[in-house]
């Protein structure tokens, strides 16, 4: 078997690597989809308030709704003046905007952005009955670990230090003062984001994300929006603050509250911007693979659709790329939901902004964890053992 | 001030319940707040959301309700009487109306107008503009000139935006231009001219 491996079977080696799996995820996928949401922000708050928005940019005939206005954006930052204020601390200067955005590239490792791949199948009908050949398995998750979502946060606090510097480095007071907006705010509500998740972590036994999209199935009345949907909307909450984004954009409104980033310009701004709407991708990726089922379809098992007594039986590849599809279409969804909340709802003031990350969430979620607790352990006596972690 | 168990309601601030007898800046008052439902946000976050994203579908479906007119393909008509550039109007044989009268230059209040006059052979006219130049970049657009034109000369119904220029001098325009935009007059240019004396 080892001696004559064919170049199907190192292909599939090269495919199964975790900087290809990657660099396909960031390149193709995250970073066209967040480049993309630039135009799609204005474009859709100018649909939300009856204007139409940029659709101009194109090259020659090819126009396509002004999409090509990222490349626009992108070409103007990149031959921008590159201005550094004279007092700045260059170093951290240079730092802040690649700490804003590698965080949420790295995190990226633990989405489980598709079903686990059997090339050697791809042309049958998975049996359900036989175990596949895990040998030859493809799992699209780059970094399957069992503590996931910790290393999400562990990673993701990491981002706070890009704001906070930004602000610190500019020799800016304004610079200074979002900084620490941008501080507080993140710690605020990151613990509020940890503890909701507590309560899924409860109920599904595994903080690996794809583990959890495997838990929750095909059935959609068993994802994590039905039997968490406190902590969907408690995360949610406070996911988008994390984000920086409004309705929480204290650290950086642009018109009047000078935010940490007001003395970066070009690239360096750009990056800043980009990793914001990297953060926008990354959000959704979590939130559809911890309450919406991730890549699962509704009623698609790997051999095909079974609803009600009616089975479908679909050929391995089929399957694969409908999952991939519903992935890339709960992502999406999440995006355009995240940019409607942020097109609808005004500025919080920072005493409400503490008010709620403080008052309302921490509170409402250690409740969530509690009484989820109690109601896991009161089914577990009951005999539903499947409700703890697989052993 | 007595103490008055009555509800008292201040034009200014929340009401007060009660005055202390000893002060009156020490006083019981009834605080509103806001009802438990309207304090979580959450509906009012739907409510909004449901506004724009029902904006959002209309708009991306028919576009109905887009009120963005795409400028350089579409223009929106302007109204009948918006002033824009000027132009010099002609006499039945087509040489300029104006009679050098000097009215328009002396109301300009940017004094925009350049006019220099010069004798005519035409019994009927003392004098025509040898020059009629106008500075658009000075011009403000008053249309006071035109209000002072006692012979229809000039008007500015062109409907066109003052030019885009490179340079400043570029910015005038001159009495041929003018007069190319112009068209002949249906007003009558009163008076038959110094040959009533004759008569």
């Amino acid at each position: 078997m080892e001696a004559n491996k064919t170049w199907v079977d190192w292909l599939f080696w090269v495919l199964d690597s975790a900087a290809f799996k990657w660099f396909f995820l960031i390149f193709l996928l995250v970073m066209p989809l967040a480049s993309l949401l630039t135009w799609a922000e204005r474009r859709q708050s100018a649909m939300m308030q009856d204007r139409l928005g940029p659709n101009r940019a194109n090259i020659g005939p090819i126009r396509l709704w002004g999409i090509l206005h990222f490349v626009a954006d992108a070409l103007k930052m990149i031959s921008k003046e590159d201005f550094v204020p004279e007092k700045a601390h260059r170093v951290l200067f240079t730092l802040a905007p690649i700490l804003a955005l590698a965080p949420v590239l790295i995190a990226f490792a633990i989405i489980p952005f598709g079903p686990t791949i059997y090339p050697h199948e791809l042309h049958h009908v998975i049996d359900l009955r036989v175990a596949t050949n895990a040998t030859h398995a493809v799992s699209m998750q780059v970094y399957s670990v069992e503590f996931g979502l910790l290393f999400y946060f562990a990673i993701l606090t990491l981002a706070n230090y890009g704001s906070t510097i930004a602000g610190w480095a500019s020799y800016n007071k304004f610079a200074l003062l979002g900084g620490l907006r941008a501080s507080s705010q993140m710690m605020s509500y990151e613990v509020a984001m940890g503890l909701s998740l507590m309560g899924v972590f409860l109920v599904m036994g595994t903080l690996e994300p794809g583990s959890m999209v495997l838990w929750q199935g095909p059935n959609p009345l068993h994802w994590g929006w039905a039997v968490q949907p406190f902590a969907l909307i408690l995360f949610f909450t406070a996911a988008i603050a994390e984000t920086k984004r409004a309705p929480f954009d204290l650290p950086e409104g642009e018109p009047e509250i000078i935010g940490y980033f007001v003395e970066y310009s070009g690239m360096r701004f750009g990056m800043f911007f980009l990793a914001e709407f990297i953060e926008i991708v990354f959000l959704s990726a979590v939130m559809s693979s911890v309450f919406f089922g991730g890549w699962q379809f509704p009623f698609l098992y790997a051999d095909g659709f079974h609803f009600a007594g009616w089975v479908v039986f679909m050929p391995h590849w089929a399957v694969v790329l409908i999952q991939f599809m519903t992935f890339g279409g709960k992502v999406v969804f999440f995006c355009w939901l995240q940019l409607a909340i942020r097109w609808t709802l005004p500025r919080f003031r920072p005493d409400q902004l503490m008010g709620l990350g403080w008052k309302r969430l921490l509170p409402l979620s250690l409740l969530n964890v509690m009484v989820t607790a109690l109601i896991v352990w009161l089914l577990w006596w009951w005999g539903a053992r499947d409700l703890q972690p697989p052993m | 001030m007595s103490h008055s168990a009555q509800p008292t309601t201040s034009p200014s601030g929340p009401e007060v319940v009660s005055v202390s007898p000893h002060s009156d800046k020490v006083r019981t008052v009834r605080v509103v707040r806001p009802p438990r439902e309207d304090s979580s946000f959450l509906p009012a976050t739907l409510k909004g959301l449901s506004i724009t994203v029902k904006h959002f579908f209309k708009n991306v479906l028919t576009k109905s309700e887009v009120e963005t007119i795409q400028y350089p393909e579409e223009k929106k008509p302007y109204p009948a009487r918006n002033r824009g550039l000027h132009r010099l109007m002609q006499r039945e044989d087509g040489t300029v109306r104006c009679v050098a009268c000097m009215c328009c230059p002396t109301v300009c209040p940017a004094n925009c107008i350049t006019i220099i006059p010069a004798e005519t052979t035409d019994a009927r006219v003392e004098k025509y503009p040898a020059v009629f130049e106008i500075d658009e970049l000075r011009c403000v657009v008053c249309g006071l000139c035109v209000e002072a034109c006692p012979c229809d000369a000039i008007r500015m119904d062109t409907g066109l935006h003052a030019p885009a220029v490179e340079e400043r001098a570029s910015g005038v325009i001159d009495k041929d231009t003018m007069l190319g935009m112009g068209s002949r007059s249906i007003a009558v240019q009163g008076g038959v001219g110094p040959g009533w004396r004759a008569k």
